[in-house]
């Protein structure tokens, strides 16, 4: 068997680790999905390679995280090697290894947001966004779309990529209303440096397999073929799952594989997804298939049945509106980018962040200078109920000159009074006072 | 006394071995026409230096198994499958009756569909119409529950004479493999019996009354019986006959490093990670075929003492084409052994002709003798240099799945190279300047296969799975597949284990110093089903017999 797409597969289900003995983070996760794919014979598939991860730096983890005190203190060898798993995946991708790569590797990484003090969502460092800036720093500018599958707002990738024109972020997940993290509303649309590359497409729960494929077609593949990006990332959380014990939603394996086949992503890594007997085996499996460009028709869970997951007509409904409500914004962005931001010097934003796993409340003081000649620099002023205060200063990667030197100065300022971050993408320099 | 014979593509060796002393060898020509006279003539002639009465076992290397595959001398084999959902396999040159069952069984072994009566009486009436001679059954995941294989065997007991079920033929997962390996193994079963039946008569009638042990391709040995049962892992041993072999004539340092075969046709090369050989992660590939017959890993290039040298478009070429013997031995075509004839490393039968040919070349091309001489023995050491720094590159990407693994890096840094083969003492030193390591060669290296061959030792691998949630465990390769308690633990598992190899490898005529058992791999994993409520364990747990020798070389003196 050939694979009509070369495939890369960094396989890393990390068997020693779990956040405790019965998170659903464990050991357990990958066994079955690993058990699935070698009895497969995925491995003898032509033109399927499997990687190993490498582990990514606390310099790879700075470009993208202000890490509270530090990165050393947060971080266990698996955070860095699941990120090290996403830097091989944009390695053979861009090296013209592989056609495309899969990183199957945990923990996640898509709540984790610039700040951190600690574990959300399961997430400590965001991977794809470290995968990312590393490959931006190495090959240069890449114009890139993330697409976000999981069943929970990518809220960290959002945060992240706020107030950048390269790269879009789409997110379709269950109405913040009904599921964890609670946001990831249809308003959300991005900085004054990136005002409607945010896209939320929050969906009822008991959408199923026709509901998503109604947004991919309507919505997603539409956004994608004007935005024109360099390369495809799919954020591929499998908890839309219908056996999945966290969500509600009816999403099947065949459902996981037509999407990427779809969407044909140049880059797909693991996130969330716990239903980790019923679900990754086959969503993991369809997904590869899809991905290689090979007949994923046969791959079914034992237990699926169709009319039992079949949406309802007032989903459906529902899907179809929010679709159309998500188009109109993206299609009126500029003009909505003016008379949101047309006039401002600086945007500011203020916001409160709750580490579940960690159990620790932020408040956000960010602000953006709006400029006409660049992105602009931001600045983020954090504290949390734990007592902790601290400033991060992003100077963006095309920053201008007068950026550039404005986000130094905000950096010495804010380091006159608390622990201050500086992140300047520009130059791939990154410093800590006090 | 221990005999060991391997019989090769051309030559059939035989060694006798008394107290780790090699008391007598005899080297014999393959008459393709009927293999087993060919080992029963050298087994014969053997039997001539020793007393017979003294033989305690008889060890072969045979290509029985091997080239009934690749000649395609194979039986009438319909395949049964359960393919069950998933990945659609398109199987090719696996006979022409291939059918698919309904009835699937899931990763942890729990049945997800029944088997269909009706299909299986559908099935057993077309069959017994048609020219089947032997059956295949393979179930996906069937080494998680053997149930739906088992009943299929016995569905059809008593039609056929070999029923193959996958299950048996390793504890690994990879369905297309082991669908492979089945139906391999049923269509080389009558071969082979007759074989093991002719050597049982013929031993017989000789009186020599020493049990007969076969070499398999991981180095081990399986008695007549385990192999008769299981005769696909009887392929492709030759390899493993001399990889032994270098084992028994070398020191056994635990170090890492490179063993090379320099043959005729081809290269072989072995490699040692502190002194254990590296396995093929899942089994030999034959004729095409990608199986679970476990094997040592070993990578064979196409340039040899006999491979054909000459000057195309300018550039000096070796291999991978064999076209007969060299020229210093009677051939007509030029070869590296000729090279090292001209270059006085080499003594030849036909030294005149031999040294004509290269300086008839090297005028032919603009070069000097001496310097055309060397540069082919030098490309040929090359050609081997980069094989083996592929390969290692290879080998050093194997990949890892836990943390701990992938932090200790071991990276395989080989301290020494052996070699043995035809021209392997006179290549050592073009070798050493190549590879840029100490290169080692042994004595006796010319019948090492045979030595190899006496010396080895049974080995027995088992991948046990044990599942508390389900109270279920399974250990494919001894057919045990039984309750457990909820309780069990990873502890237990290991202990159960080992005693299951030492079992088997009892059973094998292993004497209890002999009973090197080991634990290979071994994990337990919580499983949380729902929210915690309940906590189990899926224990894995790989055992083995430590691969090695039954005895070390002694020299004679």
């Amino acid at each position: 068997m050939k694979a009509n797409n070369t495939l890369g597969l960094i396989m890393f289900p990390a068997f020693d680790w779990a956040i405790s003995r019965s998170h659903p983070e464990r050991e357990e996760r990958l066994l079955y999905t690993q058990d699935q794919l070698l009895e497969e014979g995925i491995e003898d598939i032509e033109g399927i390679e499997f990687f190993n991860p490498g582990m990514a730096t606390f310099h790879d983890v700075n470009r993208v995280h202000f890490c509270f005190p530090d990165a050393k203190s947060l971080l266990t060898e698996s955070h860095l090697i699941a990120a090290g798993g996403v830097i091989r995946a944009f390695d053979a991708v861009l090296d013209g290894e592989t056609d495309k790569a899969f990183a199957l590797v945990r923990p996640p990484g898509h709540h984790a947001q610039r700040v951190v003090y600690g574990d959300r969502g399961f997430c400590i460092i965001n991977i794809e966004a470290v995968g990312l800036e590393y490959a931006r720093q190495r090959y240069g500018d890449i114009r890139v779309a993330i697409v976000d599958t999981d069943c929970h707002h990518g809220d960290g990738t959002e945060d992240i990529y706020w107030n950048d024109p390269d790269t879009l972020f789409i997110s379709f997940h269950q109405d913040g209303r009904t599921l964890y993290p609670g946001t990831g509303d249809i308003d959300e649309l991005g900085g004054p440096g990136a005002f409607g590359y945010n896209v939320n497409i929050p969906l009822p729960p008991n959408t199923g397999d026709a509901g998503f494929h109604y947004i991919l077609e309507n919505t997603v593949l539409p956004i994608l073929e004007e935005y024109k990006p360099d390369m495809i990332i799919n954020s591929a959380g499998q908890d839309n799952h219908y056996t999945d014990p966290l969500t509600n939603m009816n999403f099947s394996a065949q459902g996981y594989a037509v999407l990427n086949e779809r969407l044909n992503p140049d880059i797909a890594v693991l996130e969330g997804g716990y239903s980790i007997q019923g679900a990754l085996p086959y969503v993991n499996t369809g997904i590869i298939l899809a991905m290689a460009g090979l007949d994923y028709s046969g791959v079914v869970e034992p237990d699926y049945h169709l009319g039992k997951w079949r949406q309802s007509d007032r989903v459906t409904e529902q899907v179809r509106k929010i679709s159309e409500q998500v188009n109109e914004r993206w299609s009126r962005r500029e003009e909505l980018a003016e008379r949101e931001y047309g006039s401002r010097q600086s945007v500011t934003r203020r916001r409160q962040v709750y580490y579940d796993t960690a159990g620790i409340m932020e408040l956000q003081v960010q602000e953006f200078k709006v400029c006409r000649e660049c992105p602009g620099v931001n600045t983020i002023h954090s504290y949390n109920d734990l007592g902790a205060s601290m400033a991060g200063v992003t100077i963006p990667r095309k920053a201008c000159h007068a950026c550039r030197e404005e986000g130094y100065r905000l950096f010495e300022q804010a380091a006159a009074t608390k622990k201050s971050f500086l992140q300047d993408l520009s130059r791939d320099e990154y410093k800590v006072l006090r | 006394m221990i005999i060991g014979i391997d019989m090769g593509g051309t030559h059939i060796d035989g060694a006798a071995i008394e107290e780790g002393v090699l008391v007598a060898s005899v080297k014999h020509q393959v008459d393709h026409t009927d293999y087993f006279a060919s080992i029963w003539r050298c087994l014969k002639d053997l039997l001539r230096h020793v007393d017979k009465h003294a033989v305690e076992r008889i060890h072969l290397s045979t290509t029985i198994s091997t080239n009934a595959i690749v000649e395609g001398r194979l039986s009438n084999v319909a395949l049964i499958l359960q393919s069950g959902p998933g990945l659609k396999w398109h199987f090719e040159r696996m006979g022409d009756h291939i059918i698919h069952l309904s009835g699937s069984v899931d990763h942890r072994g729990i049945l997800v569909r029944d088997l269909d009566m009706r299909e299986l009486d559908e099935t057993r009436e077309r069959l017994l119409k048609s020219p089947v001679e032997a059956l295949a059954v393979v179930t996906k995941f069937s080494t998680r529950n053997p149930e739906f294989e088992q009943r299929i065997r016995k569905y059809f007991e008593g039609d056929y004479d070999e029923i193959t079920v996958g299950h048996t033929l390793s504890g690994k997962l990879n369905f297309p493999r082991r669908v492979r390996t089945a139906y391999l193994n049923a269509a080389v079963s009558r071969t082979f019996m007759k074989f093991a039946e002719s050597m049982r008569e013929a031993l017989l009638r000789s009186s020599v009354n020493a049990p007969v042990y076969v070499l398999k391709a991981d180095g081990g040995t399986v008695d007549l019986d385990g192999a008769m049962l299981k005769p696909v892992e009887t392929i492709l041993s030759g390899p493993a006959a001399s990889f032994m072999g270098m084992r028994a004539l070398l020191d056994d340092e635990q170090s890492d490093r490179v063993l090379i075969d320099v043959g005729g046709t081809t290269t072989d090369m072995f490699f040692l990670v502190d002194g254990v050989p590296v396995f093929e992660p899942l089994g030999i590939e034959i004729d095409g075929r990608r199986t679970l017959v476990r094997a040592l890993f070993s990578q064979s290039i196409g340039i040899g003492g006999d491979s054909h040298v000459r000057f195309e478009e300018g550039i000096l070429k070796i291999g991978p084409r064999r076209e007969g013997l060299p020229v210093a031995f009677g051939g007509e075509s030029l070869t590296p052994t000729d090279a090292l004839v001209y270059l006085g490393k080499l003594d030849a039968q036909y030294r005149e002709k031999s040294r004509n040919a290269v300086e008839h070349m090297a005028a032919e091309s603009g070069f000097d003798a001496m310097a055309l001489a060397e540069m082919i023995v030098m490309r040929m050491c090359d050609e081997i240099q980069s094989a083996i720094e592929r390969v290692l590159n290879k080998l050093n990407e194997s990949p890892v799945y836990t943390i701990e693994e992938l932090l200790r890096d071991r990276t395989i840094r080989p301290q020494a190279v052996e070699v043995i083969g035809g021209p392997a003492a006179s290549l050592s030193g073009y070798l050493e300047e190549a590879i840029g390591l100490p290169v080692l060669c042994p004595e006796h290296h010319e019948i090492a296969n045979a030595i190899g061959a006496a010396l080895a030792k049974p080995t027995i691998e088992i991948n046990m799975i044990a599942d508390t949630g389900r109270e279920m465990m399974s250990i494919p390769e001894r057919g045990l597949y039984q309750p457990i308690d909820r309780t069990f633990n990873l502890r237990e598992a290991e202990e159960f284990a080992l005693s299951e190899v030492r079992e088997a490898g009892k059973s094998l005529g292993l004497k209890k110093k002999q009973l090197d058992v080991e634990i290979v791999e071994s994990s337990s994993f919580n499983m949380v089903q729902g929210y915690g409520r309940r906590v189990d364990r899926n224990i894995r747990v790989r055992a083995q017999i430590k691969p090695g020798l039954l005895e070390k070389l002694r020299k004679s003196d």
